[in-house]
């Protein structure tokens, strides 16, 4: 009875694996490349998906076509180049770094930095308040006592 | 930062801008539909403004623009070329007897690959080439009557005009 959960996930686990077809290459390098390839492209279709992670029509296509470009002898940035010719910057996940996509890498920082001065600044203005009002507490004080002073006296 | 999201909001992220926009329109060589032995190339086309309408016949989108394909044929201005994109050669031919064939000629690209070098994501797409074979626009979706109206019939008429 207890490997009857154990037949049913292994069954099911299967079921996970069957959306993308094994493709055979006779070069482990290529094999590896082309696992590296289809997760860094995008499936457009369904724009959230690596073509990895797709069964959409487009996908499919798009790994047949890297799986030849391999075969071919073709390298890793020839395909990419392949890909952006036709589809676009969007078509990678990780977009090139370049004039066009430039704002989507450095905005965060020149954000996040701009958080910082600002926060820097911010607390600047804090402490100077406060020591302004150290100052004026000082200087009451002093009158008090030089008026209780003054009182004693009389 | 509230300026990129109003930028972002007011995008449609369906409309992936094409790189190909004022590039040379890929090569193909293709059978064509009615008569497979015959193949029509891009050089076929040279010198003239056409266009080249990506459908199939199972997609549904194709169906709802293809009444006004039947209608802009009609004002014989401009030949459409219809690439038939991964289809099954006899559903297709069975389409256009139900539907009309608007098409100078209907193209078959079985396995996509030409759909690929047109950097095609999704049919229906339709794209505008010029004299010289440059893509100079690309519709993605449905073609309405307003579309023809307002882009594709001004911009055929400025490439015609061009040498």
């Amino acid at each position: 009875m207890k490997s009857l959960p154990i037949l049913i996930l292994l069954v099911l686990s299967f079921q996970c694996v069957a959306g993308v077809e094994y493709k055979k290459f006779d070069d482990p390098e290529k094999e590896q490349a082309y696992g590296v390839l289809i997760e860094e492209l995008r499936c457009l279709v369904c724009q959230n998906q690596t073509i990895a992670d797709s069964n959409a029509d487009l996908a499919k296509d798009l790994r047949r076509q890297v799986y030849e470009m391999l075969e071919k002898g073709q390298s890793r940035d020839e395909i990419v180049d392949f890909m952006i010719e036709r589809y676009g910057d969007f078509v990678m996940y990780n977009p090139q770094f370049k004039a066009k996509t430039g704002v989507l890498w450095i905005a965060p920082f020149v954000f996040l930095l701009s958080g910082f001065i600002l926060v820097w600044i911010i607390s600047r203005k804090k402490i100077e308040n406060n020591m302004e009002a150290n100052e004026q507490q000082k200087q009451k004080k002093i009158k008090v006592k030089s008026l209780l002073d003054q009182g004693d006296q009389s | 930062m509230a300026i990129f999201l109003a930028m972002g909001l007011s995008l449609n992220p369906r409309d992936i801008p094409s790189p190909l926009i004022d590039k040379p329109a890929p090569e193909f060589s293709l059978p064509i539909l009615a008569t497979p032995e015959k193949v029509l190339s891009k050089a076929d086309m040279a010198g003239k403004v056409w266009l080249l309408n990506v459908w199939a016949s199972w997609c549904g989108s194709c169906r709802a623009e293809h009444p006004v394909f039947n209608e802009l044929v009609k004002m014989n201005i401009v030949p459409i070329i219809g690439l038939n994109y991964k289809d099954e050669p006899w559903a297709a031919q069975k389409w256009l007897n139900q539907l009309g064939n608007p098409y100078q000629v209907s193209i078959i690209d079985r396995e996509g690959r030409t759909g690929i070098d047109y950097g095609v994501y999704g049919v229906p797409e339709t794209f505008v080439i010029d004299k010289k074979g440059l893509i100079r626009y690309k519709h993605i979706g449905v073609v309405r009557w307003n579309d023809v109206q307002q882009t594709l019939l001004p911009m055929i008429k400025q490439l015609n005009a061009e040498i």
